[in-house]
C-alpha cells in the first residue's frame, strides 16, 4: 500500500484526523529544511506537504509569495528539495511527503525525469496547483509508473461533474480549497465548508484534506470535525519569516502552533 | 513547412496549438473559464454581437485604421514600399482598444459589474479604464511598480478615465507581476469581476478570444492592400510582447502562401547579453499565467527578469500562437534591440511626421532592414500599434531632458 494511503486508513483506524502543514523549502536557508521536517512530525504531523518555490506563485498571497522569494534567493531548486526529502527519509520511512507547487519548476527536468528521481528520493505525491486533470493526462500515468500519488484541488466554484472527474483523476486525497481567493486570505466559513466537503464525499471516494484560513488550533479543530485532513501554511510560513534570521528558533515556533492544532483536533 | 494546416481550426476544442495553450490555472479559476468558453463560443457568430462589434468600432474606435503609404521613408531606404497600418489612430492610441471593446461586451453579457485588467506600457490599461467609463464598470488596473514610473502619463490617464490603478511590487514589478496580481485577484472576485487580458496570452479561451477580436487589423489591412496596392503584401512585420497585434495582422494572411510574416521580439541590450524580452528568438518551451508557450526561464524553471526600453514588450513569455507558428515555420521571428528601436522612433518622426509607440518602433526598425533587400515593386505593411506620445518622456530621459 501507497505510503498516504496507509497514513489515512490509520488514522482512520483511531478516529483521528490528519494534520498537514505546509513550508516552503530553502524558507529562509536549504539547511533549516529537513531538521523543520522532523521537528513537524514530533509536533504531531501527519503528512508534510513541502513547497517548491516558484518565482510566479500566482495562487499565492504574500507570506508564500515572500517564502519563495527567500528560497529563490539562493537558488533553491527542485533538485535540492528531492535532495532534502532522501535526507529526511534516512531517518523517517513512514510520514508521507508531497510537493507542492507550480508545473514549471518540474516540467523543465522532464516530467519521467522528474518522477522518477522523486520516487528514489522518498516523495509519495505531487500538487501542482496550475495543472489541472484536463492538462495532467500526459503526466499523470508517468507519476503512477513510479507510485507517486497526483492530488488535485477541488474549489468551492468546481461543478458536481468536475469533483466526478477530479476524483477519478486523482490519488491520495483530495484537497479542497476553503475559500475563493490565494493562501493566507482572511476568512473560513466552517459551516459552509462541511456543506461542500459532505457534497464531496458524495461524489468522490478519496479522503479530503481543507486547507487555505485555517491559522489557529481553533480553526484546526472545526475543520477536523468535517474533513478527514487539515492543511495548515501561511501560519507556519509566518513564524519562518518572523524568526529569519534566527532559524535556530524556527523549530519551536512552527512546532509549538502544530501541537496546539494536534492537541486541539485529537481532543 | 511540409503540409499546411487548417489554421482557421486551431485552437482545438481545449485551447491546444499543437503542444502549446491550454489552461493551466488554479482549479478555482476553471468554472469561470469554461463559463466564458461557453459564452463565447454562443456569440461569437451570432449577428446581433458582430452587429455591436462592429458598431463600436467604426464610430468608437474610428475603424477602419489607414493604411497608409510611408512613400518618403521607403524612397530613403531603397527598396520595397513601406505601408503602415494605423492603429495608432484609434481611439486611445494603439490597437489594445479593439479587444478591450470585444471583452467589454462579453462582460456585459455576463452580467459582471466589474473588470479588471494588467497592463505594461499602460496602453491596455487606458484602453480597458475607457471602456469602463463607457459602460459604467467598475474598473481596477493592475501595473508593475517600474512601469507605473515609466509610463506616468498613461497612469494619470487611467485615474482621469476613473479607473484605480494598482502598483505591483512583487517579483520584477513589471508586466508579468501585474498578471500574477491580476490573477489573484480574479480568484477571489471571481463571482462579479471580468478578466480583460490585454494580449494574446493566459488561459484558454484568451488566446483566441483576443485574436478574434484583432484580427480586424488583418482583414482591412488585406483588404486595403488589394485596393490599394493592387496586390497582397509581400510581408508583413509586427512587434511581439504577448503578440496580440501581431497575430491581429498575421492571422488573416496565414492561408496566403506568399506573404512573408516578421514578428519582432525586443532584443534589449542584445540578445548575447541576456538582458532582453525575446522567449521565441531564445527561450524554450514552458508553462507560465495559463498557458504553454516559449519562455524566458532559468535551468530551474524560474522565471527571468526581461529588459526592454519598451514596457509593452517587457514580458517574458509570448501568446502560445506564436509559439505554435514558430515550430512549424509559418512566421518568422526575430529581434530588434534598444537602440535600433530607438533610432527607427526618431526617423520615422522626422521622416513622415509620425511618432510611433516605441513597441512598434521593433517593427519599424526590422522593416528598415528588411525593406533594402527587397525590390521597389514589393510590397511591406507594418502594423503601427500605436502612437508615441506615452514615451515621450522615456525619450526625453534619454535624450538628456527633464521637465
Ligand atoms: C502600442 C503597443 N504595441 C504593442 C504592444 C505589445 O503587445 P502585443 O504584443 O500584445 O501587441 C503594446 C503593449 O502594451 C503596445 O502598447
Amino acid at each position: 500500500m501507497r505510503r498516504i494511503e496507509s497514513c489515512f486508513q490509520r488514522l482512520a483506524d483511531q478516529k483521528r484526523k490528519a494534520l498537514i502543514p505546509f513550508v516552503t523549502a530553502g524558507d529562509p536557508v536549504k539547511e533549516v529544511t529537513v531538521p523543520l521536517m522532523h521537528a513537524m512530525v514530533d509536533a504531531g504531523a501527519d503528512i508534510i506537504e513541502l513547497g517548491v518555490p516558484f518565482s510566479d506563485p500566482m495562487a499565492d498571497g504574500p507570506v508564500i509569495q515572500l517564502a519563495c522569494e527567500r528560497a529563490l534567493a539562493h537558488n533553491t531548486s527542485t533538485r535540492d528539495i528531492l535532495d532534502m526529502v532522501k535526507t529526511f527519509r534516512e531517518t523517517n520511512a513512514d510520514t508521507p511527503v508531497v510537493l507542492m507547487g507550480y508545473l514549471n519548476p518540474v516540467e523543465v527536468m522532464g516530467y519521467e525525469a522528474f518522477a522518477k528521481a522523486a520516487a528514489q528520493a522518498g516523495v509519495d505525491g505531487v500538487l501542482l496547483v496550475d495543472l489541472p486533470p484536463e492538462e495532467a493526462l500526459d503526466v499523470k500515468p508517468l507519476m503512477d509508473a513510479q507510485g507517486l500519488d497526483m492530488i488535485f484541488l477541488v474549489a468551492p466554484t468546481t461543478s458536481d461533474a468536475r469533483i466526478k472527474l477530479i476524483g477519478q483523476a486523482g490519488s491520495g486525497y483530495l484537497y479542497y480549497v476553503s475559500l475563493k481567493g490565494v493562501t493566507g486570505s482572511a476568512t473560513l466559513n466552517v459551516d459552509e465548508v462541511a456543506s461542500r466537503v459532505e457534497t464531496i464525499r458524495n461524489l468522490a471516494q478519496l479522503p479530503i484534506g481543507v486547507g487555505f484560513g485555517i491559522k489557529d488550533a481553533e480553526s484546526a479543530q472545526a475543520v477536523s470535525r468535517v474533513a478527514d485532513g487539515v492543511v495548515v501554511g501561511s501560519a507556519l510560513v509566518n513564524q519562518i519569516a518572523e524568526n529569519k534570521d534566527t532559524p535556530n528558533a524556527i523549530n519551536d515556533a512552527v512546532g509549538g502552533i502544530l501541537s496546539a492544532m494536534r492537541n486541539a483536533m485529537d481532543q | 513547412m511540409s503540409e499546411r494546416p487548417d489554421f482557421s481550426a486551431f485552437p482545438d476544442a481545449r485551447g491546444h496549438f499543437g503542444q502549446f495553450g491550454g489552461s493551466f490555472v488554479s482549479e478555482t479559476l476553471m468554472g469561470a473559464l469554461d463559463e466564458l468558453t461557453a459564452m463565447y463560443a454562443r456569440l461569437k457568430d451570432d449577428p446581433q454581437f458582430r452587429a455591436d462589434f462592429d458598431y463600436d468600432l467604426a464610430h468608437y474606435v474610428g475603424r477602419p485604421s489607414p493604411l497608409y503609404l510611408a512613400e518618403r521613408w521607403s524612397k530613403q531606404l531603397g527598396g520595397a514600399k513601406i505601408w503602415l497600418k494605423r492603429e495608432d489612430l484609434n481611439h486611445t492610441g494603439a490597437h489594445k482598444v479593439n479587444n478591450t471593446i470585444g471583452q467589454a461586451l462579453l462582460a456585459k453579457h455576463m452580467g459582471k459589474p466589474r473588470v479588471i485588467a494588467e497592463t505594461g506600457a499602460g496602453q491596455h490599461g487606458v484602453a480597458t479604464a475607457t471602456v469602463a467609463a463607457r459602460l459604467g464598470l467598475t474598473c481596477q488596473v493592475y501595473m508593475g511598480a517600474e512601469d507605473v514610473e515609466r509610463q506616468k502619463l498613461n497612469v494619470y490617464r487611467m485615474k482621469l478615465l476613473g479607473a484605480e490603478v494598482i502598483p505591483v511590487t512583487s517579483g520584477s514589478r513589471t508586466l508579468k507581476d501585474a498578471m500574477n496580481e491580476a490573477m489573484r485577484d480574479w480568484v477571489t472576485n471571481v463571482d462579479d469581476t471580468f478578466y480583460i487580458i490585454g494580449t494574446v496570452a493566459g488561459p484558454h479561451p484568451y488566446p483566441q478570444l483576443v485574436r478574434d477580436f484583432q484580427c480586424i487589423i488583418g482583414r482591412e489591412a488585406r483588404e486595403q492592400s488589394l485596393k490599394q496596392a493592387g496586390q497582397l503584401p509581400d510581408a508583413l512585420v509586427a512587434c511581439v510582447g504577448g503578440g496580440s497585434n501581431a497575430i491581429g495582422l498575421f492571422h488573416p494572411f496565414l492561408n496566403d502562401e506568399g506573404v512573408a510574416m516578421y514578428g519582432v521580439e525586443a532584443a534589449g541590450d542584445g540578445i548575447e547579453t541576456g538582458r532582453h524580452a525575446a522567449p521565441l528568438s531564445a527561450g524554450r518551451p514552458g508553462v507560465l499565467h495559463g498557458n504553454r508557450t516559449y519562455l524566458m526561464e532559468d535551468d530551474n524553471g524560474q522565471i527571468i527578469e526581461t529588459h526592454s526600453v519598451s514596457a509593452g514588450l517587457d514580458y517574458p513569455g509570448v501568446g502560445p500562437e506564436h509559439s505554435w507558428l514558430k515550430d512549424i515555420g509559418r512566421v518568422n521571428y526575430v529581434a530588434a534591440d534598444d537602440q535600433e528601436a530607438l533610432s527607427a522612433f526618431r526617423e520615422l518622426t522626422q521622416v513622415e511626421g509620425i511618432m510611433p509607440a516605441l513597441e512598434s518602433a521593433h517593427a519599424l526598425a526590422y522593416a528598415r532592414k528588411l525593406a533594402p533587400t527587397m525590390s521597389p515593386d514589393q510590397n511591406i505593411v507594418v502594423n503601427l500599434s500605436g502612437r508615441g506620445d506615452k514615451d515621450i518622456l522615456t525619450v526625453a530621459a534619454i535624450d538628456g531632458i527633464e521637465f
